[in-house]
């Protein structure tokens, strides 16, 4: 403790010495600190701008310009249709469920895994015995690559498999379904499993969330008599907000995407009954090779998700983002 | 060795009736030998510069999905044993995972500048999408000498030339537990209506009579079209895939079939979501550990069934039948469904020319029975090598695949990939729920945009 208070009190006049020293050596170049400025704005933002320019907004501008093209990848690309590939998809039954699909898992992540985040949140951000073990057991399902997910719940899934063996084991035989199955609680298991994946990572982002509010402001609370249920409700629901926005906009903008863990549980099926936008587009892109198609599907799906996050950060994040984003927009 | 000698043989023997058909006065006969081996009489110099040792040095890439023993082991030392006879030759082996070898990286390459010279695919409609890329050498010339004797080369022709040679062929059917099926009482059936009475046996004995992985939709796709096959005459099955629609009455027919057959609970509980070959709840695994008495797939599937089960004596345990026959319905009641491993060249021309050595060389009957060897599955393109074959029910398979009045390529690679998938689709929903709406379907499904 005392050595390091030393070192810090070491270094403290050595650094202020130091930027005096720079300060006045600077000031008489009216240029100088403008150009010194732009050189590192340049040489900081290069590198990453190059990057987002080449992997993000070139792929999505050729994405859009496959979108109006006929073309199975292979040959020229000279079969141009115009907007043929966007009607076709809205005219198929397949995507149309599959917009439904994702709609439902996306509103379902937002209404169930949120208030069931929050809740065990708060009561892991209370002090007891055990309380760091069950917080790493809550976030352990996050760390599993969600390929590994996919594994472990489609052997735990199947017909006779464990889910059906516990169920039995206390006398709930009756409740075993044909999980993966039946085309009607398909689209629930999948829902499951992804929540199953994804609540310990809510419940971290809102435990971090819960670490910034003030302890003082709990305590004046109590001091003027607020129950634990108003000190919840009016302290620290309403500073725990931003983290649930953005919480809520990692969460939509996840399921509107998902992929991985359907695919591996059901490839979208039995007969299309929990396929989403991405299943679909993998079906269409790379299984049958109609690269033109799955493009268009995929433009669709960057729309959605485009349309979604402007929305979401000029009326939801608007008060958390002030000052970065609202004013660069305004 | 053998191969090189052989090559030897077949150089001389064009050069020589080049030099007879430029001696001879311009008749008609002597033109048309000229212009036969014109094509050919390009590979024979080039052989010949090759044993005189002046070739330029041909680097040759790999592409296949031997990504396990034995077949790796196979391929490499065919490498060994092509490079030891042709100096000049460099071939690198890239075994590729199957599905991202076939859905991703081929595509991606034949569309880049760098294919690789040799690399494997299955034939059909998929083969002439590539060809349309430009990449895909034809080689039918340099292959015409010995093409003739290998089986189910026609597969890999596009617009009447060969743009590809298959190396091992696959024939599908029902693989079978006979210690299940003793232990029942039942015998093979050669009638649906026998396979429907053994089901009920089966059923009633506690075991799920046949597996399905209709998880991946074309373990299902092998019932429709065996259905298809019993239904419809040869000339009928063609003509649907040439022109892309199922709209003949004969396949209205297999739907109902099918879903006659659906109706009797053929399957193991919860087919729909059984995947066909991973891990032991797949319906390989279920037909290796004794759950299942038998499925419907590629005679690849003894292999699978080893990689998912711990079960030592499976080999013995496992016997083969045909697809059961459908008395009194229009179509061939021998016809086979399968298909096969073939390659393509792509690069210079020298490049193609070894590449097309090369596949010479793989379907030689030494080669060959290596390939369809022990642990190995399919059967031989040169048929006198089916005695290679070790496993009792893959013989029998083999066996039964000699007499069949024809094979049919599966159809979802006889067809191009986007019509062939919607058909796979179609099927999946047929099995799902099969009412008349999805039997529409299935008959448009290629047509589909």
């Amino acid at each position: 403790m005392s050595r390091s208070t030393a070192i810090a009190a070491g270094l403290g006049p050595a650094a202020a010495e130091q930027s005096a020293a720079a300060g006045p050596r600077r000031a008489p170049g009216w240029r100088g600190p403008k150009l010194r400025k732009k050189t590192e704005l340049t040489i900081l933002l290069a590198p990453a701008l190059i990057l987002f320019v080449g992997f993000v907004l070139v792929p999505i501008v050729i994405a859009a310009y496959y979108s109006f093209y006929s073309w199975s990848g292979y040959g020229p690309l000279n079969d141009y249709i115009g907007l043929r590939n966007y009607s076709y998809a809205f005219q198929d039954p397949a995507f149309i469920h599959a917009i439904e699909h994702t709609l439902m898992l996306t509103v379902a992540s937002v209404v169930i895994q949120g208030p069931l985040a929050i809740s065990i949140a708060l009561l892991l951000n209370r002090k007891f015995v055990g309380r760091g073990f069950l917080r790493t057991v809550v976030f352990a399902p996050y760390v599993l690559p969600p390929a590994v997910t996919g594994v472990m719940w489609s052997l735990i899934l199947q017909p006779g498999g464990f889910a059906d063996q516990v169920l039995k084991s206390f006398g709930l035989g009756g409740l075993v379904q044909l999980w993966l199955a039946n085309v009607h609680i398909v689209l629930g298991t999948v829902f499951v499993v992804l929540t199953w994946q994804y609540l310990g990572f809510g419940i971290v982002l809102l435990l971090a969330g819960l670490q910034n509010i003030p302890k003082e402001l709990k305590e004046a609370a109590e001091i003027d008599g607020a129950s634990p249920w108003q000190v919840t409700r009016r302290i620290t629901l309403p500073l725990l907000a931003p983290t649930v926005r953005i919480w809520g906009f990692i969460t939509i903008i996840g399921s509107l995407q998902i992929f991985d863990i359907v695919w591996i549980l059901t490839e979208g099926g039995p007969a299309n009954a929990s396929g989403t936008i991405s299943t679909y587009m993998y079906l269409e892109g790379v299984q049958s090779t109609d690269f033109g198609f799955a493009s268009a599907i995929a433009v669709i799906l960057f729309a959605f998700c485009f349309v979604f996050a402007l929305f979401y950060q000029r009326f939801a994040l608007r008060r958390d983002t002030r000052g970065a984003i609202t004013r660069a927009v305004g | 060795m053998r191969s090189s000698r052989a090559l030897a043989a077949v150089a001389v023997a064009v050069a020589t009736a080049t030099a007879v058909a430029a001696c001879s006065s311009g008749s008609s006969s002597s033109s048309s030998s000229t212009s036969t081996t014109s094509g050919a009489s390009s590979s024979s110099s080039a052989s010949a510069s090759t044993s005189a040792g002046t070739a330029a040095k041909v680097t040759l890439t790999w592409w296949n999905n031997a990504t396990n023993q034995p077949l790796l082991g196979v391929y490499t030392s065919a490498i060994k044993g092509f490079e030891a006879a042709h100096p000049n030759v460099t071939i690198t082996n890239v075994p590729i995972q199957n599905e991202l070898l076939q859905d991703t990286k081929i595509p991606l390459a034949l569309e880049g500048n760098n294919p690789p010279n040799i690399y494997q695919q299955w034939g059909g409609g998929v083969l002439g999408q590539q060809v349309a890329s430009g990449k895909v050498v034809n080689i039918t010339s340099d292959v015409s000498s010995w093409i003739s004797g290998i089986s189910g080369a026609s597969g890999w022709q596009a617009n009447g030339q060969q743009y590809g040679v298959p190396v091992d062929l696959h024939v599908v059917g029902f693989w079978y537990r006979k210690d299940i099926f003793k232990k029942v009482g039942i015998t093979v059936p050669t009638t649906l209506t026998q396979l429907e009475s053994d089901d009920t046996k089966l059923r009633a004995a506690g075991y799920a009579p046949i597996a399905v992985g209709s998880k991946d939709r074309w373990p299902d796709a092998f019932w429709w079209e065996y259905f298809a096959l019993r239904d419809c005459p040869q000339a009928t099955v063609t003509s649907a895939i040439k022109s892309e629609s199922f709209s003949a009455s004969c396949f209205a027919t297999a739907s109902t079939d099918m879903a006659a057959f659906l109706k009797t609970n053929p399957f193991q509980t919860g087919f729909l979501g059984t995947s066909s070959q991973q891990g032991a709840g797949s319906s390989a695994g279920m037909v290796a550990s004794g759950k299942a008495a038998m499925e419907l797939q590629g005679d690849w599937d003894p292999s699978v069934m080893e990689g998912v089960s711990t079960n030592k004596g499976l080999s013995s345990e496992l016997g083969w039948f045909p697809f059961p026959q459908t008395p009194g319905s229009a179509g061939s009641q021998t016809a086979v469904l399968g298909g096969g491993d073939g390659y393509s060249c792509t690069g210079s021309t020298a490049q193609a020319q070894a590449c097309a050595e090369f596949l010479q060389y793989l379907d030689s009957p030494s080669v060959q029975a290596q390939i369809v060897g022990p642990g190995a599955s399919g059967e031989p393109v040169v048929t006198s090598e089916s005695k290679a074959i070790t496993l009792p029910a893959t013989q029998t398979a083999a066996a039964y695949f000699k007499t069949a009045s024809y094979e049919e390529l599966y159809f979802d690679t006889a067809l191009p990939t986007k019509p062939g998938q919607n058909l796979d689709t179609a099927i999946a929903n047929y099995f799902s729920s099969p009412n008349s709406g999805n039997a529409a379907a299935i008959a448009n499904s290629p047509q589909t945009p």
